[in-house]
């Protein structure tokens, strides 16, 4: 039943109705903010079954057939991506009961955080361009409410930064959409896909440069990364984790989307750009964090430094690449959130998020410090957690495509993320505290929750993780054969000829 | 029918631009509406413009008779303006109480007065 | 604002407009029209009243609070699209039931229409939550 490709976005939203409905019963919010978020976690994966069952499942909203209609598509990938937004969600979810206090629960938290899971989903549910950017902006404002709710001085000033930028390139995008449609005449991105090749070739690459800015910014690689590092520190922890995990994630899904479906007519110039871009983001990401003192800061650099990474998968456009990138955004999802989460919990301990400030974290909360061992190590690729087969399968990639330059650069930037992790291991956990701190008493076990299962996930998916590359396998195979995406949303006839007409070309131009 | 708009549309950006990158908030928030009327000027145009005929069906027809304006980037133009208006009045309401909080409307002293406040909450 | 033609002509065109915006809402599924615009406008009607008596008075005249309208909106809207799922159609199919009423007229009743209260209510809601936190103070 392909109602289900929209139940991911449904039941966020009528949570949310719900919990504002709900304003002023904190209980009853809480309860119920868990209980959706546990729920869609179960949807999320029924959703993935279905679709490595069944194959891309697509629906179309009130009947109204595609090119037509709003259309909502579950390849491998969103599903994928719903899973993990869902297992963040969970974890961020059940990590705010004891982070958020009453004031912003009074102010509406549980029901942003839903309409955030909404944006989130839908953007990467949906088959049409203009749907997509409506869904960015539900997740967007969502955002914008969250980062800034409590409105501390810090959180106000990271905000406009945050809040002016994001929207700079929401108008970047919808000018985008506007020029494709006004090629084109469709907004539907399998129809996009089969009309584009007949167009002229110029055009369409002009159009995917600006697609390429406008998710750029939103994705955070270099130079459009200026705004992150400005903002994600100053919102509680909760917050700071969800957005480190998911936001940019969602500019790298719609620029892997974007760049295998609708822009492949100029891969040699396109995805050469995506390439620079790529190592630019490792390298320039890495080298700042190295100068930062606030954990909050060192790891919002390193986000940027990951994302690189992921677009040099999408870049290097082989079916193992593009694995890679898969496993690539799942693993750092993960270790990346639950390293927020960590500090978070460092910082009850010792009162300061300033490295110059912590220590003797190792002495005083050991399971702690072996939690923060294996995200951090995760992280920076060591055997056996998941981030060492991230890094495998995209080094592996770069060499088989001959480009020994990405491959150093690749490696040399895990060497340096492995000495931040190695920095703040030093100052937060292995040396003794400063004159004048003192640790409190030890953070609820509801705090610890889901950092434990976080990082029992990184171990998993490192001495497991056979089904997550067979998943980013069929990820990368879907997002290699438009046909197939075509085929989905238009009908196996439409899907086929599409192929047909793939091959032809591509035989002309041998 | 086009051509102007296509100028119009560049006008647009250019002053939409020119404002953002002044440092004053305010101004930067008008830069916005301005570049976000562009983008639906835009769009309005790559639609393809056709005057004085409304893609309305009258009773009893199935299809509207002869040819009629775009319906599909009215829709799309209206969505966007819905959410650049609410959008801009969230901006407009953040930089309203950044000016409470932090006395500040000029990018470059945000950072100090961001300080300032640290210090005083400190003391 | 303190206006006394602007207070008179408030008190006048406030019922006025409200009439007019349910008005718009209901022929809106057939006819130019709908949930948004109708919503817009029956928020504009509240917008006038802030200018000429102000936010509180107006909060007073609103009596709920924006927030709730927003949230029982959206539950609403959630809530029509979802009936075309039970019925076995993909959400937000449209459901239909016509009856004819007395004097020979026809009564159309949808979820469609539904949607549209959900819509009507939601941007009420919004709009008056914009316009209180900017004017409130």
């Amino acid at each position: 039943m392909n109602g289900l490709v929209a139940a991911p976005v449904v039941l966020p939203l009528l949570s949310a109705a719900v919990l504002l409905a709900l304003r002023g019963n904190r209980a009853a919010q809480r309860l119920v903010a868990t209980t959706a978020a546990a729920l869609s976690v179960l949807v999320a994966l029924w959703l993935l079954v279905q679709v490595s069952e069944r194959g891309i499942l697509a629906l179309h909203f009130g009947g109204w057939p595609a090119p037509f209609g709003i259309t909502f598509v579950a390849d491998h990938l969103s599903a994928i991506m719903v899973v993990i937004t869902a297992v963040m969600a969970l974890a961020a979810a059940v990590y705010a009961l004891r982070d958020i206090d009453p004031d912003r629960e009074a102010r509406g938290y549980h029901a942003l955080a839903q309409v955030l899971l909404v944006g989130i989903n839908g953007a990467f549910l949906t088959g049409d361009v203009f749907n997509l950017y409506v869904w960015i902006e539900v997740l967007l404002i969502a955002s914008f409410v969250l980062l800034t709710l409590g409105g501390t001085r810090a959180q106000l000033e990271g905000g406009i930064k945050y809040v002016s930028v994001n929207l700079l390139s929401s108008l970047l995008l919808l000018a985008a959409i506007g020029l494709l449609y006004g090629l084109t005449g469709t907004l539907n991105m399998a129809d996009l896909a089969r009309t584009l090749p007949e167009k002229d070739p110029g055009l369409v690459t002009t159009i995917a440069v600006l697609f390429m800015v406008a998710f750029g910014i939103k994705a955070a690689v270099f130079p459009l990364f200026f705004w992150l590092p400005a903002s994600y520190h100053t919102p509680p922890i909760a917050i700071s984790a969800f957005f480190a995990g998911m936001l940019t994630k969602v500019g790298v899904y719609a620029l892997m989307r974007s760049f295998t479906l609708l822009f492949v007519a100029d891969v040699g110039f396109t995805h050469t750009i995506l390439l620079w871009v790529g190592a630019f983001t490792m390298v320039s990401g890495v080298l700042t964090a190295a100068a930062q003192s606030d954990v909050r800061k060192i790891l919002s650099f390193h986000i940027i430094s990951q994302i690189g990474y992921m677009i040099m998968g999408l870049a290097l456009y082989t079916p193992l690449a593009l694995a890679g990138a898969v496993f690539y955004l799942i693993h750092n999802i993960i270790a990346k959130a639950n390293l927020f989460l960590i500090a978070g919990i460092a910082r009850r301990l010792t009162g300061s998020f300033d490295l110059n400030r912590s220590g003797g974290l190792f002495k005083a909360a050991p399971f702690l410090a072996a939690l923060f061992l294996v995200s951090a190590l995760g992280l920076a690729g060591i055997p056996p957690l998941s981030g060492f087969w991230a890094k495998l399968l995209v080094v592996l990639a770069a060499l088989e495509a001959g480009n020994w330059v990405m491959a150093t650069v690749a490696l040399g930037v895990g060497l340096l993320t492995l000495f931040s992790m190695t920095k703040i291991w030093h100052y937060a956990y292995w040396s003794p505290l400063p004159e004048g701190g003192r640790l409190s008493a030890r953070p609820s076990s509801l705090l610890y929750a889901p950092v434990v299962a976080l990082a029992a996930l990184t171990l998993l998916l490192g001495l497991w993780s056979g089904p997550l590359i067979a998943l980013g396998d069929a990820a990368a195979a879907e997002l290699l054969d438009p046909s197939r995406y075509v085929g989905a949303v238009l009908g196996s006839e439409a899907g086929q000829a599409f192929a047909a007409e793939a091959a032809l070309a591509g035989g002309g131009e041998r | 029918m086009e051509v102007p708009f296509a100028f119009l549309v560049g006008v647009l950006f250019a002053a939409g631009l020119y404002l953002m990158m002044q440092r004053n908030l305010l101004r930067f928030v008008f830069g916005l509406v301005l570049f976000s009327g562009a983008v639906n000027v835009l769009i309005f145009t790559a639609g393809r413009l056709t005057r004085g005929r409304p893609p309305i069906v009258p009773e009893g027809l199935a299809a509207p008779p002869g040819e009629v304006a775009n319906a599909l980037p009215q829709a799309v133009v209206l969505t966007a303006i819905v959410i650049g208006f609410g959008l801009i009045v969230f901006a407009l309401v953040l930089m309203l109480r950044v000016y409470e909080r932090l006395g500040a409307v000029e990018t470059q002293e945000l950072g100090p007065a961001l300080q300032r406040g640290a210090a005083e909450e400190d003391a | 604002m303190n206006s006394l033609i602007l207070r008179t002509t408030t008190q006048l065109l406030i019922a006025i407009l409200l009439l007019f915006s349910v008005f718009l809402m209901l022929r809106g599924h057939d006819l130019p029209g709908g949930g948004f615009i109708g919503g817009l406008v029956a928020a504009a009607a509240v917008a006038l009243y802030v200018i000429a008596f102000g936010a509180g008075a107006a909060e007073e005249l609103v009596r709920v609070q924006p927030r709730g309208l927003l949230a029982v909106g959206l539950l609403v809207a959630v809530v029509a699209g979802l009936a075309g799922v039970l019925g076995g159609e993909p959400f937000l199919s449209g459901l239909w039931l016509t009856r004819d009423v007395p004097g020979g007229a026809e009564l159309k009743l949808s979820t469609v229409l539904l949607f549209d209260v959900g819509v009507y209510l939601v941007v009420v809601g919004s709009v008056l939550t914009m316009l209180f936190a900017l004017e409130g103070r």
